[in-house]
């Protein structure tokens, strides 16, 4: 029997870099969903691809908003099939690093904590 | 050197325990800063938590935290730190109330909480949010309070990396900036390590990837020690398959508490009861170490499931009734193939919860002045095995009493930070800054999948001499091959920085279990061994971690008894 694969072409790149594109090759199972893939490329193919999960599956920590397609969507509820798809940052925040934006509230950015006087004296 | 951010209170961790200590720490006059390694309130098992939380808070039947205390004590199967149960189980209704002031939306009929059986509990005693929502309500609830609060400062994408320890006394911690992967230096009078558990370290668990066991590695590096550490928890029915994506795998819960289920081998026969517990059909009570373990026995006897587990099945109930008690929840399963009314699902034990960890007093401090603990992180309070429910009472009483002791603690304590203190700490984050070429490669990814096998196959649920040994070797020598630094890597958004920390810690904290687990020779509550099957009566002490040099050691500790007077519930009816 030959292997399924889902493939998936992945935007790559830091902030003002022209987008690169890699392609990868997973094995399928079903029900599996684009953050499945997406970890098992950084395990398995390149540890360096940037993504941002927390909660990994439940859908509670809303971290892994990306670009499927064109459509924003949770990596991980969304399904992937056997067509090859596109994988992108969100084109509305600001581009950290391959699939990683600036989500951070910004109340709770580090560079305010780091902007303020850091010492009494 | 400079310091970058100066502040009384830094608490580490942003779940619910990091959540209440920050706003303690803050309403008790502390200068505070709240820091997380993913977002505030987002990252750690809160969210996950989709569960129900005890406390004798009496609206459902009369209750008092005597008999919370009683069923704790019993859960922990001899071990429990038991001044700090009792404050777990006396002081959960009062932050109970608290957070139902603060508009959590505990579920309510007639007017009054409602409250639910859980395992091993007495009484009808654990309080939750509809529809499997807890978790996520308890952290926006403390989101709301942080919001609030008027010296609390927080941040997100800052990893802790040390504790910095100046003359004895804890002086700050130093950090990795993720998005710039530089270091952050943080001067601090007191700190309290709220950074969660360690269920990650194994291959079926129900972590978020925050839960590596950051916590107690950075406590044994600053000097502080552990308790306890051969206890992690195995939730028995985590969900195995068909693959669910939008929900908790301990989702199965709740299910079986309100509807009931069968837990079944491949042969469709109930099997509990024959593991020393005798459970049936329409009850649900067997603890959570003897129903895990009567999973993986059946699946060594070739009993198991496909993928490897057991079934659980609903499908004697009906749809009605499946609908009226889930609502929306029926849906989501719906959109993952699943009919609870046609097939069961399969389950297995998972990693869940850590009874081990930083060894605390009272008032949540370590043998290090100013290093405090709370949530998880804590050891001591359950044992050998937590009763169901109290992971969250334990998160919001530890919590507030981890910032209340820290605000009170810094009045007398001067500022000990110093730059050759932490210095150390500072150069192993800049060696590792490079933009390097883009490296392709499994890499650290790789290499934790490796150590979850290892500690899946050799120091879960059924240990032996030759396994545990065999997995310190394997640990050490994964220990050896990552280095002193991170190695190059791309530091806009510094990902594999950040997993080189992550994994220094997980493999410290591995090690402290396997060597506790060696040490402990018996079986009692989660830690079983199948080369010392018995539990033995002149083992009923607790086991002390400490980190002296580069070598992990291991004493025995006695238990720390107080006794109590169980009140008679009649009087209170």
């Amino acid at each position: 029997m030959t292997e399924r694969l889902a493939h998936l072409k992945i935007q790559r790149g830091g902030f003002g870099e022209a987008p690169a594109y890699d392609d990868f090759e997973v094995p399928y199972r079903d029900g599996m969903s684009v953050l499945d893939a997406l970890i098992w490329i950084r395990t398995n193919k390149d540890s360096s691809l940037a993504i941002r999960y927390s909660c990994t599956n439940a859908n509670t920590c809303k971290e892994c908003m990306v670009r499927v397609d064109e459509k924003t969507v949770y990596a991980c509820t969304k399904r992937l099939g056997t067509t090859p798809v596109t994988v992108g940052p969100l084109t509305n925040k600001r581009l950290l690093r391959d699939l990683v934006t600036d989500i951070v509230p910004p109340r709770e950015k580090l560079s305010l904590l780091l902007g303020e006087p850091s010492s009494e004296e | 050197m400079t310091v970058d951010v100066t502040t009384d209170v830094l608490v580490i961790g942003s779940g619910a325990a990091g959540m209440y200590a920050a706003v303690s720490a803050a309403r008790n006059g502390a200068d505070t800063v709240l820091v997380d390694k993913s977002l505030i309130g987002r990252g750690g098992a809160t969210i996950m938590a989709q569960m129900t939380v005890a406390a004798a808070v009496g609206e459902q039947e009369p209750d008092h935290w005597s008999h919370h205390l009683q069923d704790t004590l019993e859960s922990g199967r001899g071990l429990c730190n038991e001044e700090l149960a009792a404050i777990l189980c006396e002081e959960a209704p009062l932050r109970i109330r608290e957070l139902d002031e603060w508009k959590i939306g505990w579920a309510r009929e007639e007017g009054h909480m409602k409250q639910v059986m859980a395992p091993g509990h007495g009484r009808e005693r654990c309080v939750y949010v509809d529809f499997l929502n807890t978790g996520p309500a308890v952290a926006r609830t403390l989101r709301t309070q942080i919001g609030r609060a008027g010296n609390l400062r927080r941040a997100s994408e800052l990893t802790i990396t040390s504790i910095v320890v100046n003359g004895g006394q804890v002086a700050g911690a130093v950090g990795l900036n993720m998005e710039t992967g530089t270091a952050v230096t943080i001067q601090a009078k007191a700190v309290v390590l709220a950074a969660g558990g360690l269920t990650r370290l194994y291959q079926r668990n129900s972590a978020s990837v925050n839960m590596g066991g950051d916590a107690y590695a950075l406590a044994l590096r600053a000097g502080a020690e552990l308790i306890d550490m051969e206890f992690v928890q195995f939730f028995p029915i985590g969900h195995l398959a068909p693959r669910l994506v939008g929900m908790d795998p301990i989702m199965w819960d709740p299910f079986r508490y309100k509807l009931g289920g069968r837990l079944l081998n491949s042969e469709g026969d109930e099997f509990v009861q024959n593991y020393g517990h005798a459970e049936t059909s329409n009850k649900y009570t067997a603890p959570r170490d003897v129903a895990s373990f009567a999973i993986l026995q059946e699946v060594a006897a070739g009993r198991g499931s496909p993928a490897g587990g057991a079934y659980l099945s609903f499908e004697h109930i009906p749809e009605a009734d499946l609908r009226a008690a889930f609502g929306p929840v029926i849906d989501r399963l719906a959109a993952n193939d699943i009919d609870l009314t046609k097939h069961g699902i399969e389950v297995s034990p998972i990693a869940h919860y850590h009874m081990g960890g930083v060894r605390v007093d009272g008032q949540m401090e370590t043998r290090v002045p100013g290093l405090f603990a709370a949530g998880e992180a804590v050891g001591g309070a359950n044992g050998a095995n937590r009763l169901s429910g109290n992971a969250l009472s334990e998160a919001f009483v530890f919590g507030e009493r981890a910032g209340r002791f820290a605000a009170e603690a810094i009045g007398d304590r001067v500022d000990s930070w110093s730059n050759e203190a932490a210095r150390s700490a500072v150069d192993e984050i800049m060696a590792g800054r490079h933009v390097a070429k883009r490296q392709s490669g499994p890499g650290l990814a790789s290499m934790l999948v490796t150590l979850q096998k290892i500690m899946w196959q050799d120091v879960g649920l059924l240990r032996t001499a030759n396994g545990l040994a065999n997995a310190r070797t394997l640990v050490q020598d994964i220990r050896w091959d990552i280095g002193d630094y991170p190695g190059a890597s791309d530091h806009r958004f510094a990902l594999s920085m950040q997993e080189w920390f992550d994994l220094r810690n997980s493999l410290l904290a591995a090690e402290a279990i396997i060597a506790s687990a060696q040490t402990r020779t018996e079986s009692r509550g989660a830690h079983q061994r199948g080369d010392f099957p018995s539990t033995d009566v002149n083992q009923t002490h607790n086991l002390i971690s400490r980190l002296d040099g580069e070598g992990l050691s291991v004493m025995v500790a006695p238990l720390i008894s107080k006794p109590f007077d169980l009140i008679p519930l009649e009087a209170a009816e």
